[in-house]
Protein backbone atom coordinates (compact mmCIF):
# COMPACT_ATOMS: atom_id res chain seq x y z
CA UNK A 1 0.00 0.00 0.00
CA UNK A 2 1.42 3.37 -0.95
CA UNK A 3 0.11 6.66 0.28
CA UNK A 4 1.01 9.73 -1.76
CA UNK A 5 0.37 13.30 -0.77
CA UNK A 6 0.43 16.50 -2.78
CA UNK A 7 2.76 18.99 -1.17
CA UNK A 8 3.80 22.55 -1.94
CA UNK A 9 7.21 23.58 -0.68
CA UNK A 10 8.60 27.11 -0.62
CA UNK A 11 12.28 26.71 -1.47
CA UNK A 12 14.60 29.69 -1.96
CA UNK A 13 11.58 31.93 -2.56
CA UNK A 14 9.91 29.72 -5.22
CA UNK A 15 6.98 27.35 -4.83
CA UNK A 16 7.49 23.73 -5.86
CA UNK A 17 4.66 21.19 -6.27
CA UNK A 18 5.62 17.62 -5.42
CA UNK A 19 3.69 14.40 -4.95
CA UNK A 20 5.38 12.39 -2.23
CA UNK A 21 5.21 9.46 0.15
CA UNK A 22 4.95 10.51 3.81
CA UNK A 23 8.24 8.87 4.82
CA UNK A 24 10.32 10.93 2.39
CA UNK A 25 12.53 13.39 4.20
CA UNK A 26 13.07 16.96 3.08
CA UNK A 27 16.57 15.85 2.04
CA UNK A 28 15.08 13.13 -0.24
CA UNK A 29 12.72 15.63 -1.86
CA UNK A 30 15.30 18.40 -2.31
CA UNK A 31 17.82 16.15 -4.04
CA UNK A 32 15.66 13.62 -5.86
CA UNK A 33 12.42 15.45 -6.68
CA UNK A 34 13.58 19.07 -7.06
CA UNK A 35 17.16 18.44 -8.18
CA UNK A 36 18.78 20.76 -5.65
CA UNK A 37 21.86 18.65 -4.98
CA UNK A 38 23.81 21.34 -3.12
CA UNK A 39 22.32 19.86 0.06
CA UNK A 40 24.43 16.79 0.75
CA UNK A 41 23.52 13.34 2.03
CA UNK A 42 25.69 11.34 4.38
CA UNK A 43 24.77 9.87 7.76
CA UNK A 44 20.98 10.38 7.47
CA UNK A 45 20.64 10.46 11.28
CA UNK A 46 21.49 14.07 12.15
CA UNK A 47 25.00 13.22 13.31
CA UNK A 48 27.05 14.94 10.60
CA UNK A 49 25.15 18.08 9.52
CA UNK A 50 26.03 18.00 5.79
CA UNK A 51 22.27 18.06 5.00
CA UNK A 52 21.71 21.30 6.95
CA UNK A 53 19.21 23.75 5.42
CA UNK A 54 17.42 26.76 6.88
CA UNK A 55 13.79 26.33 7.91
CA UNK A 56 12.24 29.74 8.56
CA UNK A 57 15.83 30.98 8.87
CA UNK A 58 17.04 28.37 11.37
CA UNK A 59 19.51 25.57 10.70
CA UNK A 60 17.93 22.11 10.75
CA UNK A 61 19.04 18.70 9.52
CA UNK A 62 16.95 17.94 6.43
CA UNK A 63 17.68 14.21 6.77
CA UNK A 64 15.57 13.95 9.89
CA UNK A 65 12.74 16.26 8.87
CA UNK A 66 9.74 14.82 7.06
CA UNK A 67 9.10 16.82 3.89
CA UNK A 68 5.42 16.93 4.90
CA UNK A 69 6.44 18.88 8.01
CA UNK A 70 8.06 21.60 5.91
CA UNK A 71 4.77 22.54 4.20
CA UNK A 72 4.09 26.26 4.36
CA UNK A 73 7.49 27.07 5.80
CA UNK A 74 10.34 28.92 4.17
CA UNK A 75 13.22 26.63 3.14
CA UNK A 76 16.66 27.98 2.17
CA UNK A 77 19.28 25.72 0.61
CA UNK A 78 22.83 26.64 -0.38
CA UNK A 79 21.51 27.40 -3.89
CA UNK A 80 19.43 30.21 -2.36
CA UNK A 81 22.36 31.91 -0.67
CA UNK A 82 24.07 34.49 -2.87
CA UNK A 83 24.82 34.23 -6.59
CA UNK A 84 28.16 33.77 -8.38
CA UNK A 85 28.20 37.54 -8.95
CA UNK A 86 27.02 38.52 -5.48
CA UNK A 87 28.20 35.97 -2.94
CA UNK A 88 26.87 35.86 0.59
CA UNK A 89 29.37 37.41 3.05
CA UNK A 90 29.93 33.95 4.55
CA UNK A 91 30.81 32.55 1.12
CA UNK A 92 33.24 35.42 0.60
CA UNK A 93 34.81 34.75 4.00
CA UNK A 94 35.17 31.00 3.35
CA UNK A 95 36.97 31.77 0.06
CA UNK A 96 39.16 34.45 1.63
CA UNK A 97 40.29 32.16 4.46
CA UNK A 98 40.76 29.03 2.34
CA UNK A 99 38.21 27.29 4.56
CA UNK A 100 37.23 24.74 1.91
CA UNK A 101 39.07 21.53 1.04
CA UNK A 102 36.96 18.69 -0.39
CA UNK A 103 33.87 20.85 -0.02
CA UNK A 104 31.34 18.17 0.89
CA UNK A 105 30.46 19.68 4.28
CA UNK A 106 30.60 23.28 3.11
CA UNK A 107 26.94 23.84 2.07
CA UNK A 108 25.84 22.56 5.47
CA UNK A 109 28.65 24.38 7.25
CA UNK A 110 27.80 27.74 5.67
CA UNK A 111 24.09 27.38 6.47
CA UNK A 112 24.92 26.29 10.04
CA UNK A 113 27.01 29.45 10.39
CA UNK A 114 24.35 31.59 8.70
CA UNK A 115 21.74 30.54 11.25
CA UNK A 116 24.14 31.02 14.16
CA UNK A 117 25.27 34.52 13.11
CA UNK A 118 21.67 35.61 12.48
CA UNK A 119 20.73 34.59 16.01
CA UNK A 120 23.92 35.88 17.63
CA UNK A 121 24.70 39.21 16.01
CA UNK A 122 27.98 40.77 17.06
CA UNK A 123 31.35 39.14 17.37
CA UNK A 124 31.04 35.63 18.79
CA UNK A 125 34.00 34.09 20.59
CA UNK A 126 35.84 31.16 19.05
CA UNK A 127 34.39 28.94 21.78
CA UNK A 128 30.88 30.00 20.76
CA UNK A 129 31.61 29.35 17.09
CA UNK A 130 33.06 25.92 17.85
CA UNK A 131 29.97 25.00 19.84
CA UNK A 132 27.66 26.35 17.11
CA UNK A 133 29.23 24.16 14.41
CA UNK A 134 29.64 21.07 16.60
CA UNK A 135 26.78 19.35 14.75
CA UNK A 136 28.41 19.83 11.34
CA UNK A 137 31.44 17.65 10.75
CA UNK A 138 34.40 18.45 8.47
CA UNK A 139 36.95 15.68 7.96
CA UNK A 140 39.47 17.74 5.94
CA UNK A 141 40.21 21.15 7.31
CA UNK A 142 40.68 20.69 11.05
CA UNK A 143 38.13 23.50 11.44
CA UNK A 144 40.57 26.34 12.20
CA UNK A 145 40.08 28.15 8.88
CA UNK A 146 36.33 27.56 9.02
CA UNK A 147 36.26 29.21 12.45
CA UNK A 148 38.42 32.07 11.10
CA UNK A 149 35.95 32.56 8.25
CA UNK A 150 32.88 32.54 10.48
CA UNK A 151 34.53 34.94 12.95
CA UNK A 152 35.42 37.24 10.07
CA UNK A 153 31.91 37.15 8.59
CA UNK A 154 30.46 37.80 12.07
CA UNK A 155 32.75 40.81 12.56
CA UNK A 156 31.87 42.15 9.09
CA UNK A 157 28.17 41.76 9.86
CA UNK A 158 28.57 43.55 13.18
CA UNK A 159 30.43 46.38 11.45
CA UNK A 160 27.81 46.67 8.72
CA UNK A 161 25.04 46.80 11.34
CA UNK A 162 26.70 49.52 13.42
CA UNK B 1 12.33 3.81 6.91
CA UNK B 2 8.93 2.13 6.60
CA UNK B 3 6.00 3.96 5.07
CA UNK B 4 3.12 5.15 7.22
CA UNK B 5 -0.09 7.10 7.16
CA UNK B 6 0.38 10.80 7.89
CA UNK B 7 -2.19 13.11 9.45
CA UNK B 8 -2.17 16.62 10.85
CA UNK B 9 -4.84 17.19 13.52
CA UNK B 10 -6.48 20.62 13.70
CA UNK B 11 -6.44 21.02 17.46
CA UNK B 12 -5.44 19.25 20.69
CA UNK B 13 -8.82 17.50 21.02
CA UNK B 14 -8.47 16.17 17.48
CA UNK B 15 -4.92 14.95 18.24
CA UNK B 16 -6.13 13.10 21.34
CA UNK B 17 -9.04 11.59 19.36
CA UNK B 18 -6.71 10.40 16.62
CA UNK B 19 -4.17 8.78 18.97
CA UNK B 20 -6.93 7.11 21.02
CA UNK B 21 -8.51 5.72 17.83
CA UNK B 22 -5.35 4.12 16.45
CA UNK B 23 -3.11 2.01 18.71
CA UNK B 24 -0.50 1.78 15.92
CA UNK B 25 -0.15 5.58 15.81
CA UNK B 26 2.54 7.81 17.32
CA UNK B 27 2.80 11.55 17.63
CA UNK B 28 5.56 13.41 15.80
CA UNK B 29 6.64 16.94 16.78
CA UNK B 30 10.28 17.90 16.08
CA UNK B 31 10.86 14.32 14.93
CA UNK B 32 14.52 14.23 15.98
CA UNK B 33 14.12 11.03 18.00
CA UNK B 34 11.14 9.19 16.48
CA UNK B 35 12.53 9.39 12.92
CA UNK B 36 15.93 8.24 14.15
CA UNK B 37 14.29 5.26 15.86
CA UNK B 38 12.28 4.49 12.73
CA UNK B 39 15.43 4.46 10.62
CA UNK B 40 16.88 1.89 13.05
CA UNK B 41 13.67 -0.16 12.91
CA UNK B 42 13.19 0.29 16.67
CA UNK B 43 9.87 2.09 16.10
CA UNK B 44 7.49 0.97 13.36
CA UNK B 45 4.39 3.17 13.65
CA UNK B 46 1.71 2.63 10.99
CA UNK B 47 0.50 6.18 11.44
CA UNK B 48 2.29 9.40 12.40
CA UNK B 49 0.13 12.17 13.82
CA UNK B 50 1.95 15.45 13.15
CA UNK B 51 1.28 17.71 16.12
CA UNK B 52 3.96 20.24 15.17
CA UNK B 53 1.40 22.87 14.07
CA UNK B 54 -0.71 22.80 17.24
CA UNK B 55 -0.83 26.16 19.06
CA UNK B 56 1.47 25.12 21.92
CA UNK B 57 4.34 27.54 21.29
CA UNK B 58 3.78 30.17 23.99
CA UNK B 59 6.16 31.06 26.81
CA UNK B 60 4.10 32.97 29.36
CA UNK B 61 4.29 34.16 32.93
CA UNK B 62 1.84 32.50 35.31
CA UNK B 63 -0.25 34.19 38.00
CA UNK B 64 1.88 32.52 40.69
CA UNK B 65 5.08 34.11 39.41
CA UNK B 66 6.29 31.12 37.42
CA UNK B 67 6.37 30.40 33.69
CA UNK B 68 4.31 28.17 31.43
CA UNK B 69 6.14 26.78 28.40
CA UNK B 70 4.15 25.37 25.50
CA UNK B 71 5.06 21.78 24.63
CA UNK B 72 6.07 22.76 21.09
CA UNK B 73 8.51 25.55 21.97
CA UNK B 74 11.79 24.56 20.27
CA UNK B 75 14.63 23.84 22.70
CA UNK B 76 16.76 26.66 21.24
CA UNK B 77 13.97 29.26 21.54
CA UNK B 78 13.44 28.25 25.15
CA UNK B 79 17.13 28.42 25.96
CA UNK B 80 17.47 31.95 24.53
CA UNK B 81 14.14 33.30 25.85
CA UNK B 82 15.06 36.44 27.85
CA UNK B 83 12.88 35.54 30.85
CA UNK B 84 14.21 31.98 30.97
CA UNK B 85 17.80 33.25 30.74
CA UNK B 86 17.14 35.77 33.52
CA UNK B 87 15.04 33.72 35.92
CA UNK B 88 15.89 30.09 35.15
CA UNK B 89 19.47 30.17 33.84
CA UNK B 90 19.99 26.57 34.98
CA UNK B 91 17.40 25.52 32.39
CA UNK B 92 18.91 27.66 29.63
CA UNK B 93 22.35 26.24 30.45
CA UNK B 94 21.24 22.59 30.50
CA UNK B 95 19.51 22.93 27.12
CA UNK B 96 22.65 24.43 25.56
CA UNK B 97 24.70 21.53 26.90
CA UNK B 98 22.64 19.12 24.80
CA UNK B 99 22.68 18.01 21.16
CA UNK B 100 23.71 20.41 18.38
CA UNK B 101 22.45 23.76 17.12
CA UNK B 102 20.39 22.02 14.41
CA UNK B 103 18.76 19.54 16.79
CA UNK B 104 18.00 22.21 19.40
CA UNK B 105 16.29 24.20 16.62
CA UNK B 106 14.13 21.18 15.73
CA UNK B 107 13.45 19.45 19.05
CA UNK B 108 10.38 20.43 21.07
CA UNK B 109 10.05 20.93 24.82
CA UNK B 110 7.55 18.07 25.20
CA UNK B 111 9.54 15.79 22.92
CA UNK B 112 12.66 16.33 25.00
CA UNK B 113 10.89 14.69 27.96
CA UNK B 114 9.87 11.74 25.80
CA UNK B 115 13.29 10.90 24.36
CA UNK B 116 14.08 7.21 24.47
CA UNK B 117 17.32 5.90 25.91
CA UNK B 118 20.45 5.79 23.78
CA UNK B 119 21.48 2.40 25.22
CA UNK B 120 23.36 0.65 22.41
CA UNK B 121 21.22 -2.47 22.71
CA UNK B 122 17.91 -0.61 22.62
CA UNK B 123 19.01 0.68 19.19
CA UNK B 124 20.37 -2.68 17.99
CA UNK B 125 17.33 -4.74 16.98
CA UNK B 126 19.47 -7.86 16.55
CA UNK B 127 20.04 -8.08 20.33
CA UNK B 128 17.77 -8.78 23.31
CA UNK B 129 16.42 -5.68 25.09
CA UNK B 130 13.61 -5.64 27.64
CA UNK B 131 12.79 -2.03 26.86
CA UNK B 132 12.37 -2.66 23.13
CA UNK B 133 11.13 -6.26 23.29
CA UNK B 134 9.77 -6.99 26.81
CA UNK B 135 10.89 -10.35 28.16
CA UNK B 136 13.79 -10.76 25.74
CA UNK B 137 16.47 -9.95 28.33
CA UNK B 138 18.99 -7.16 28.91
CA UNK B 139 22.13 -7.20 26.77
CA UNK B 140 23.70 -4.24 28.55
CA UNK B 141 24.10 -5.81 32.00
CA UNK B 142 26.89 -8.07 30.72
CA UNK B 143 27.61 -6.02 27.61
CA UNK B 144 29.20 -2.71 26.64
CA UNK B 145 27.63 -0.58 29.37
CA UNK B 146 29.88 2.48 29.53
CA UNK B 147 26.85 4.79 29.00
CA UNK B 148 24.51 2.89 31.31
CA UNK B 149 23.03 3.52 34.73
CA UNK B 150 24.53 3.13 38.22
CA UNK B 151 21.49 4.13 40.30
CA UNK B 152 17.92 2.82 40.39
CA UNK B 153 18.67 -0.05 38.01
CA UNK B 154 16.81 -3.37 37.91
CA UNK B 155 17.60 -6.88 36.73
CA UNK B 156 15.56 -6.05 33.64
CA UNK B 157 17.18 -2.78 32.53
CA UNK B 158 20.13 -0.47 33.19
CA UNK B 159 19.27 2.19 30.60
CA UNK B 160 19.67 5.92 31.26
CA UNK B 161 17.45 8.84 30.32
CA UNK B 162 19.48 10.91 27.85
CA UNK B 163 18.09 14.43 28.39
CA UNK B 164 20.04 17.38 29.77
CA UNK B 165 17.00 19.67 29.90
CA UNK B 166 15.13 17.24 32.14
CA UNK B 167 17.89 17.28 34.76
CA UNK B 168 17.34 21.03 35.17
CA UNK B 169 13.54 20.60 35.17
CA UNK B 170 13.91 18.04 37.98
CA UNK B 171 15.82 20.55 40.11
CA UNK B 172 13.29 23.29 39.35
CA UNK B 173 10.42 20.91 40.30
CA UNK B 174 8.53 21.63 37.10
CA UNK B 175 5.02 20.34 36.46
CA UNK B 176 3.97 18.55 33.30
CA UNK B 177 0.54 19.48 31.92
CA UNK B 178 -1.05 16.75 29.83
CA UNK B 179 -4.33 16.24 28.00
CA UNK B 180 -6.09 12.97 27.24
CA UNK B 181 -9.52 11.49 26.52
CA UNK B 182 -10.48 11.97 30.20
CA UNK B 183 -9.44 15.63 30.19
CA UNK B 184 -6.38 17.42 31.52
CA UNK B 185 -4.11 16.56 34.43
CA UNK B 186 -0.86 17.76 35.95
CA UNK B 187 2.06 15.43 36.74
CA UNK B 188 4.83 16.48 39.13
CA UNK B 189 8.19 16.22 37.38
CA UNK B 190 9.53 13.62 39.82
CA UNK B 191 6.53 11.40 38.99
CA UNK B 192 6.77 11.82 35.22
CA UNK B 193 9.70 9.52 34.42
CA UNK B 194 9.84 6.00 35.87
CA UNK B 195 12.47 3.65 37.16
CA UNK B 196 12.77 0.51 35.02
CA UNK B 197 11.65 -2.11 37.57
CA UNK B 198 10.04 -5.05 35.81
CA UNK B 199 8.49 -2.87 33.08
CA UNK B 200 11.36 -0.99 31.42
CA UNK B 201 9.28 -0.66 28.24
CA UNK B 202 7.45 2.16 30.03
CA UNK B 203 9.70 5.22 30.27
CA UNK B 204 7.10 7.57 31.73
CA UNK B 205 3.72 7.70 33.45
CA UNK B 206 2.17 9.41 30.44
CA UNK B 207 -0.64 7.20 29.08
CA UNK B 208 -0.33 6.18 25.42
CA UNK B 209 -3.32 8.33 24.48
CA UNK B 210 -2.18 11.43 26.34
CA UNK B 211 -0.32 14.45 24.97
CA UNK B 212 1.97 16.87 26.81
CA UNK B 213 0.60 20.40 26.42
CA UNK B 214 2.91 22.48 28.64
CA UNK B 215 5.67 22.55 31.24
CA UNK B 216 5.08 24.80 34.20
CA UNK B 217 7.98 26.26 36.15
CA UNK B 218 7.37 27.32 39.77
CA UNK B 219 8.44 30.85 40.72
CA UNK B 220 11.76 29.83 42.30
CA UNK B 221 14.49 29.79 39.70
CA UNK B 222 17.68 29.71 41.83
CA UNK B 223 19.16 32.22 39.38
CA UNK B 224 21.92 33.32 41.75
CA UNK B 225 23.54 30.07 42.85
CA UNK B 226 23.27 27.33 40.26
CA UNK B 227 25.23 25.35 37.72
CA UNK B 228 24.85 22.60 35.15
CA UNK B 229 27.95 20.48 34.62
CA UNK B 230 28.03 17.86 31.90
CA UNK B 231 30.86 15.35 31.56
CA UNK B 232 31.06 13.41 28.31
CA UNK B 233 33.49 11.57 26.08
CA UNK B 234 34.02 14.63 23.85
CA UNK B 235 33.36 18.28 24.55
CA UNK B 236 30.39 18.79 22.25
CA UNK B 237 27.49 16.88 20.82
CA UNK B 238 27.68 13.80 23.02
CA UNK B 239 25.40 12.36 25.65
CA UNK B 240 26.35 12.77 29.30
CA UNK B 241 28.41 10.19 31.11
CA UNK B 242 27.47 12.12 34.22
CA UNK B 243 25.78 15.49 34.55
CA UNK B 244 24.80 17.48 37.61
CA UNK B 245 22.32 20.30 38.06
CA UNK B 246 22.92 22.05 41.37
CA UNK B 247 20.87 24.88 42.85
CA UNK B 248 21.46 26.53 46.21
CA UNK B 249 19.83 29.13 48.34
CA UNK B 250 22.44 30.60 50.65
CA UNK B 251 22.31 32.77 53.73
CA UNK B 252 25.77 34.19 53.95
CA UNK B 253 27.96 31.09 53.80
CA UNK B 254 25.29 28.76 55.14
CA UNK B 255 23.13 26.58 52.92
CA UNK B 256 19.43 27.34 53.42
CA UNK B 257 18.25 24.96 50.72
CA UNK B 258 20.07 22.64 48.32
CA UNK B 259 18.75 20.86 45.27
CA UNK B 260 20.69 18.37 43.18
CA UNK B 261 19.79 16.26 40.18
CA UNK B 262 22.03 13.88 38.25
CA UNK B 263 21.84 12.98 34.58
CA UNK B 264 23.45 10.05 32.76
CA UNK B 265 23.29 7.80 35.82
CA UNK B 266 19.70 6.53 35.98
CA UNK B 267 16.51 5.77 34.08
CA UNK B 268 15.28 9.22 35.11
CA UNK B 269 16.85 12.45 36.34
CA UNK B 270 18.12 11.30 39.74
CA UNK B 271 17.22 13.19 42.91
CA UNK B 272 17.53 12.18 46.54
CA UNK B 273 15.69 14.68 48.73
CA UNK B 274 16.89 13.09 51.98
CA UNK B 275 20.49 13.71 50.99
CA UNK B 276 19.67 17.22 49.82
CA UNK B 277 18.06 17.94 53.21
CA UNK B 278 21.27 16.98 55.03
CA UNK B 279 22.92 20.00 53.40
CA UNK B 280 20.39 22.45 54.80
CA UNK B 281 21.91 24.52 57.61
CA UNK B 282 25.43 23.30 56.77
CA UNK B 283 28.31 25.59 55.80
CA UNK B 284 28.87 25.78 52.04
CA UNK B 285 32.22 24.02 52.19
CA UNK B 286 33.96 21.24 50.34
CA UNK B 287 33.53 18.98 53.39
CA UNK B 288 29.73 19.42 53.34
CA UNK B 289 29.63 18.85 49.59
CA UNK B 290 31.83 15.74 49.80
CA UNK B 291 29.68 14.25 52.52
CA UNK B 292 26.50 14.84 50.46
CA UNK B 293 28.16 13.37 47.36
CA UNK B 294 29.20 10.25 49.31
CA UNK B 295 25.65 9.79 50.60
CA UNK B 296 24.14 10.37 47.15
CA UNK B 297 26.32 7.68 45.56
CA UNK B 298 26.31 5.22 48.50
CA UNK B 299 23.99 2.76 46.76
CA UNK B 300 25.45 3.26 43.30
CA UNK B 301 26.53 0.11 41.47
CA UNK B 302 28.49 -0.20 38.24
CA UNK B 303 28.27 -3.03 35.73
CA UNK B 304 31.88 -3.19 34.58
CA UNK B 305 32.46 -0.66 31.83
CA UNK B 306 30.61 2.04 33.78
CA UNK B 307 32.18 1.45 37.22
CA UNK B 308 34.10 4.71 36.80
CA UNK B 309 30.85 6.67 36.88
CA UNK B 310 30.45 6.18 40.64
CA UNK B 311 33.58 8.17 41.52
CA UNK B 312 33.07 10.53 38.56
CA UNK B 313 29.57 11.37 39.81
CA UNK B 314 30.88 11.97 43.35
CA UNK B 315 33.48 14.41 42.10
CA UNK B 316 31.04 16.08 39.70
CA UNK B 317 28.59 16.69 42.56
CA UNK B 318 31.31 18.34 44.66
CA UNK B 319 32.41 20.45 41.69
CA UNK B 320 28.83 21.46 40.86
CA UNK B 321 28.01 22.47 44.42
CA UNK B 322 31.26 24.46 44.54
CA UNK B 323 30.39 26.30 41.31
CA UNK B 324 26.85 26.96 42.54
CA UNK B 325 28.01 28.25 45.93
CA UNK B 326 30.59 30.55 44.31
CA UNK B 327 28.05 31.87 41.81
CA UNK B 328 30.32 30.82 38.95
CA UNK B 329 28.10 28.61 36.77
CA UNK B 330 29.57 26.39 34.07
CA UNK B 331 29.92 28.01 30.63
CA UNK B 332 28.38 25.87 27.89
CA UNK B 333 30.55 27.39 25.16
CA UNK B 334 33.93 27.31 26.91
CA UNK B 335 33.68 23.74 28.16
CA UNK B 336 36.58 23.95 30.59
CA UNK B 337 35.30 22.91 34.02
CA UNK B 338 36.78 25.14 36.73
Amino acid sequence: MTFRNALTLNINGSEHEVFIEPHWTLLDVLRREIGLTGTKENCIEAECGVCTVLLDGKAVCSCILLAMQAAGRSITTIEGLGTPDALDPLQVAFLKHGAVQCGYCIPGMILTAKSFLAEHPGTPTRHEIREAISGTLCRCTGYQKIIDAIADAGAEGAQAAS
Amino acid sequence: MINFQYSRPGDIADAVRQIAADPRAKFIAGGTNILDLMKYDVERPAHLIDISRLPLTGVEETASGGMRIGALVPNSDLSYHPLIEARYPILASAIRAGASQQLRNMASTGGNLLQRTRCLYFYDVATPCNKRAPGSGCSAIDGINRQNAILGTSDACIATHPSDMCVALAVLEAKVHVAGPAGERVIAFEDFHRLPGKTPERDTNLAPNEIITAIELPARGFAKNYTYIKIRDRHSYAFALVSVAAALELEGKTIKEARLALGGVAHKPWRNKEVEATLNGQPATRESFRSAADALLRDAKGFGHNDFKVELARRAVVRALTQAAQGTPQSQSNKKIV
